[in-house]
């Protein structure tokens, strides 16, 4: 089914590339012999419809237009030759090696396959990879959130968005309205840096915190980014702002290393003091030591400690002690 | 890597890979092949199917001409699809945040490479630089630019390293003679893969948790049999004497499976995964069951549930 299906797009490709007039739907249809298997006009339709996305998802430039001489809603179709093309280049090996490591830091997120496709259409060009130029630094991005997707589309289409946020803490989560100015991955997690609509001034949001839909709200080329986005300093401005407050924590002696760390506290002592300025992130912390770690002050950390805790318990319900035989069986 | 290829990942394929035959008329099979990175059989269906297209009306004069019988490709009759096809949007931009990325990380690859791709792809994209703008990897993690430059040098000159490093499942600080084999960044993390010598195989430490790193005058070759992980695999190597355990991910908790590669996965409702996983000791996901509030669910086996349950009731007890 693959192969039949192959050559229909690959027939279709050449025949809107022969073409010096736009083609109507019926002259494709007379052109490409494998629409002829469709019964009917509707499966046709169909067909021809799922044919269209396959040829846009490729990057194939797909024109629509119409001629002067036929009704009013009869649509033609063709590609421009010069508008399909790769432009001339010519990239040498080393930095056809570059491309590759570059291609691959998408490998393990959901932009891994538009990653992987442009190092096949490069492959057009003849040149062989340097093997010698891969150095041993190796950077892989992934995109766990499930915003990812939507929000990566509308910055780079650059359309206003609106989504359910919850801020930091135990907040309700509000609607935003937001002009996405640019999206950024920094220590394995994203971040959208935009212009909110309702404080009237850019924000970071993390996409973690965003739930349910990203919705867009307007047309694509609507937002105006500036062109100097700084999102090195915007991240490290909002999201490891000095830490404005101090948590006292119990540590068992010689456990919590990475606190410890953090605090400069040294092994041994039992009460440690320690900046921070995101309430969840060092409760994820603390919660993560168990009965090794205890917070003393401030009450909000210490409740949200024991919101991770609780939700861990419960769900784990103790159950009577498991037999041998039980857990032989598992 | 004959996985099952879409008839979209198969066009594209041969929309490039015309032009190429096109302009190296004679080329053997085998040299095609390794160029597009599929087997010989592979590439013979790729000419039977070029065989079979053309024009429209497809009388013999309109079909492109295949010919490979002597081991050689000849190709002719293509001309409308003689030119490459360009990027897609996505596509090139996925090349140039790379690009970007890599320039930005500390000591990767040869930086002219590097300008010159840059420079060119730019220049052939188009609209796609601008909207690349839009999007930013960055690598930095606040590692301490000692032990990233003594680890990067100590690499280069194949020196071995003396580590002491922050095991984190277990909460103690080892020292290990390792031997560098790369450097990578995961989830925004610098990772050093390397032989280690006190556990005997290739380890991956997390240079944010290294404490020290002293460059030995030894040499650093790795031995001959220590071979680099498919970072694209796992980044946790099980052995079969591992646990193996069954784990439920919540919505915000499907990090897990990307960075823990479990060997089974089976979506559930409302955007939960269970998962299986094998993994020698337990205490990282101790961890992280607590940290993630339940969000991550030990399912089995029930010795691990109760440790989990015991962990969490002596937890909230301090709090009583």
């Amino acid at each position: 089914m693959s192969a039949r299906r192959t050559e229909r797009l690959l027939n279709l490709v050449i025949a809107l590339l022969a073409t010096r007039r736009w083609l109507t739907k019926e002259q494709i249809r007379q052109a490409v012999p494998q629409y002829a298997e469709n019964e009917s006009a509707e499966a046709f339709d169909r067909m021809f419809e799922r044919d269209k996305e396959a040829l846009r998802e490729l990057g194939v430039p797909l024109e629509t237009g119409t001629h002067s001489s036929w009704f009013d809603d009869e649509l033609g179709y063709r590609i421009d030759p010069d508008a399909y093309a790769l432009p001339e280049i010519s990239f040498t090996p080393p930095e056809l090696a570059m491309l590759g490591l570059a291609s691959r830091v998408w490998q393990q997120a959901s932009l891994a396959g538009p990653a992987s496709r442009a190092l096949v259409k490069l492959k057009a060009l003849g040149v062989e990879t340097d093997a010698a130029s891969l150095v041993g630094i190796e950077p892989r991005v992934s995109t766990n959130e499930p915003s990812f997707d939507r929000l990566y589309a509308a910055t780079r289409d650059r359309a206003p968005v609106a989504f359910s946020y919850r801020k930091g803490g135990r907040g309700e989560p509000a609607r935003r309205e937001v002009e996405p100015w640019k999206i950024s991955s920094w220590r394995g997690r994203w971040y959208l840096i935009g212009f909110d609509r309702d404080r009237e001034d850019s924000r970071v949001f993390r996409l973690s915190r965003i739930s349910g839909q990203v919705q867009r709200i307007g047309a694509p080329g609507t937002v105006e980014a500036p062109d100097d986005v700084d999102s090195h300093a915007m991240l490290r401005e909002v999201v490891v702002s000095t830490p404005d407050r101090t948590a006292r924590l119990r540590i068992e002696a010689h456990s919590g290393q990475v606190l410890r760390r953090r605090a400069g506290a040294p092994p041994h002592t039992g009460e440690v003091e320690v900046g921070f300025a995101d309430v969840d992130e060092l409760a994820e912390e603390v919660a993560a030591l168990g009965a090794r770690a205890e917070v003393l002050d401030p009450p909000d950390l210490r409740e949200a400690v024991i919101v991770l805790l609780k939700g861990a318990a419960a769900a784990h319900p103790v159950a009577p002690r498991a037999t041998e035989a039980a857990v032989r069986a598992e | 890597m004959s996985t099952q290829t879409s008839a979209a990942d198969r066009l594209s394929r041969l929309l490039a890979m015309v032009p190429y035959l096109l302009t190296r008329q004679g080329v053997p099979l085998a040299d095609a092949a390794r160029h597009f990175e599929i087997s010989e059989d592979e590439l013979v269906k790729d000419l039977e199917l070029l065989f079979v297209c053309g024009l429209p009306g497809h009388m013999p004069g309109d079909l492109i001409e295949a010919d490979w019988e002597s081991g050689k490709v000849y190709l002719d009759n293509a001309e409308t699809i003689a030119r490459p096809l360009r990027l897609g949007l996505d596509e090139a931009i996925t090349l140039l945040v790379g690009l970007r990325t890599l320039a930005a990380a500390p000591g990767a690859g040869d930086r002219d490479a590097l300008d010159g791709a840059l420079a060119k792809l730019t220049e052939a994209t188009g609209d796609a630089g601008r909207a690349a703008g839009a999007v930013a990897v960055d690598l930095d993690d606040g590692v301490d630019a000692l032990v990233l430059s003594t680890v990067r040098e100590a690499l280069a000159d194949r020196r071995r390293l003396h580590l002491r490093y922050l095991v984190p499942g277990r909460d103690e600080a080892t020292e290990r003679d390792v031997d560098p084999m790369r450097v990578v960044s995961l989830a925004g993390h610098w990772y050093l893969e390397g032989w280690c010598h006190r556990a005997d195989g290739v380890r991956l430490f997390r240079l944010g948790r290294v404490l020290a790193a002293h460059r030995l005058d030894e040499d650093g070759t790795p031995p001959p049999h220590a071979r680099s992980r498919d970072l694209d695999d796992q980044l946790f190597t099980p052995s079969p004497t591992d646990t193996l355990v069954t784990l439920d991910l919540g919505p915000r908790s499907q990090w897990v499976v990307d960075h823990y590669r479990p060997e089974h996965t089976e979506e559930l409702d409302d955007g939960w995964t269970r998962v299986r996983l094998r993994t020698a000791d337990t205490g990282w996901l101790r961890q992280l069951v607590l940290r993630s509030g339940g969000g991550v669910v030990v399912v089995g086996p029930p010795d691990v549930v109760a440790q989990v349950a015991h962990d969490a009731d002596l937890a909230l007890a301090r709090y009583a």
